[in-house]
């Protein structure tokens, strides 16, 4: 393995979109992932590939539309307003099967918000931003590591599904620094014979999402759906830490999931049983863990950065089998440690 | 052991820089080790901090709460991080900028004349130097000899033409060590 190097997390992203073989960036500067553009604009021409600061948001997310019809790996970033700016094409996108990288580093909202990091973008991430019957595969990373390593898998899950995938991060893990392990450059790249690149010797490749006869529509969306049937069976991530023997599981993604395990860890120590449920993945969800559990814990504490979204599926997977409590702060104020430990407290009745 | 600490002042007095330093000397004993900066609307008003976390287990918040070492570089910074710190932790104060005294007597507290320091090294840039010695000091959180390669890492292409820089930053260091000593005796 090689030496780790101290990265931020925006770094680490772009670092692992280069790796992960992307050669056509697109974006505009919002704080706090301004860093992700800042490395594209100085390594891209190193790498023989195209940074390009657009006008827009939306016009950022138009050219990643138009470089992933040519079969390229393109990715855009933004962060939270910007993301919200980007839906329409992020729908347009998923009905043209296109395979790219939306990373949002997400800040405190709604509107213009605070530039703090927050969680509150994840109705808007899983439950459709934009119109229409689509999905997002999203991704959820906790740490500086995973902000390179899930950017690379992303790629991969979006060529190999042809569907956009999402990195729904936030400005606390984006700012942050860790160690990270830089893997190899990606060498081998997926055939797109679907690529709209020229047609001479061959039919011509169509891109196209606007279907006037709703029979076309409805076979269209058919697909869709056998798509994202295919994706929730194959790419559920998820991890659980001390559930085993748990009297009470805390459900976290993103840095959530880092305050999660440091509560968990101080609640063992005093001896009560506390376990993590990291979702990887926010779609698919890990539904049936939590059902699984749900059959034998006394309770779970959904702990968000928002003033609740995620809680919502979690109370879903459950189905009143078990109850569902929920710690959270909003508008880019960091959840404080103690509180969530009273919270612990409380719900085991000590 | 998990060493958890807060770094803050104005913006130009390398703060951040210095986090960043300690943060790498963590990764030169392959330890574990998060840096994160505040970057809200306080950072355009002048104002900078870092939380730094070092330790053998696995980090988890990485944004520090109840700092076991907290640096003031200013009076701003004094203020809004005292009351944080832990019970029976160390709390480093910049005397020479900073004219209310230690308000806490369940915390370690060193009132250090680290603008002084510098003046006294001719070089008002090593300032965020001083400042890693004391730091250094107080916490013990690494080795000396890793503070050091962090430099080297950090500083190496810069300062390669300049060997007299990388030797005044190393003064300045054991600059910083040396006025924790003497505060923690006296």
């Amino acid at each position: 393995m090689s030496e780790k190097i101290l990265l931020k997390g925006n770094e680490a992203c772009a670092m692992g979109a280069i790796l992960a073989g992307c050669r056509h960036y697109f974006g505009y500067p919002i704080t706090p992932q301004t860093e992700i553009p800042e490395y594209f604009a100085k390594h891209m021409p190193e790498a023989g590939g195209v940074f390009l600061q657009a006008e827009s948001e939306i016009a950022a997310i138009s050219m990643v539309y138009g470089a992933a019809a040519t079969g390229r790996r393109a990715m855009t970033s933004s962060s939270s307003p910007g993301i919200s700016l980007k839906q329409e094409t992020i729908s347009t996108l998923s009905a043209g099967d296109l395979p790219c990288l939306i990373v949002n580093v997400a800040r405190g909202g709604p509107g213009l918000g605070c530039i703090q990091g927050a969680q509150s973008d994840y109705f808007q991430s899983v439950k459709g931003g934009g119109h229409g019957d689509y999905r997002l595969l999203t991704l959820a990373p906790n740490s500086v590591q995973e902000m390179m390593d899930l950017t690379i898998l992303g790629f991969e899950l979006a060529d190999k599904h042809r569907n956009p995938v999402l990195i729904l991060s936030d400005g606390v893990v984006g700012q942050m620094m860790e160690p990270v392990s830089v893997p190899e450059p990606v060498t081998s790249f997926p055939e797109k014979p679907w690529a709209a690149v020229g047609a001479k010797g061959r039919p011509k490749n169509i891109i196209n999402t606007l279907h006037l006869n709703a029979a076309v529509c409805e076979e269209r969306n058919r697909e869709l759906q056998a798509k994202y049937k295919r994706i929730a069976d194959a790419e559920l991530r998820y991890e659980e830490i001390d559930t085993q023997d748990a009297d009470l599981v805390l459900v976290a993604y993103g840095i959530s999931s880092r305050i999660a395990l440091t509560v968990k860890n101080r609640a063992r120590a005093e001896g009560l049983k506390v376990g993590v449920l990291r979702p990887i993945t926010l779609w698919p969800f890990p539904t049936e863990a939590l059902r699984r559990l749900a059959e034998r814990v006394k309770g779970f504490l959904a702990i968000e950065q928002s003033a609740g979204q995620m809680v919502e599926d979690v109370r879903l997977a459950v189905e009143g089998r078990a109850p569902v409590a929920f710690h959270g702060r909003s508008g880019g104020v960091m959840i404080q440690l103690d509180d969530v430990e009273a919270d612990v407290r409380k719900l085991l009745g000590r | 052991m998990m060493h958890e600490m807060i770094f803050a002042g104005f913006g130009g007095q390398g703060i951040m820089l210095m986090g960043q330093l300690l943060a790498q000397a963590g990764l030169e004993e392959k330890r574990n080790v998060s840096w994160i900066p505040s970057y809200g609307p306080e950072m355009r008003g002048g104002a900078a901090n870092c939380s730094v976390v070092i330790s053998d287990e696995v980090i988890g918040a990485p944004v520090v709460q109840k700092p076991q070492l907290a640096l003031a570089m200013n009076l701003q910074s004094k203020e809004k991080f005292e009351e944080m710190v832990a019970p029976g932790g160390q709390f480093i104060i910049n005397g020479s900028i900073v004219p209310d005294p230690p308000r806490r007597a369940d915390v370690r507290n060193y009132v250090l004349p680290l603008n002084e320091l510098a003046a006294g090294l001719k070089s008002a840039k090593v300032l965020n130097m001083i400042a890693l010695g004391a730091v250094f000091e107080a916490s013990q959180a690494v080795a000396e000899e890793s503070v050091y390669k962090a430099m080297d890492f950090m500083f190496g292409k810069k300062l390669a033409s300049r060997p007299d820089l990388a030797e005044l930053n190393r003064k300045a260091f054991q600059a910083g060590r040396e006025a924790l000593k003497k505060a923690a005796q006296g």
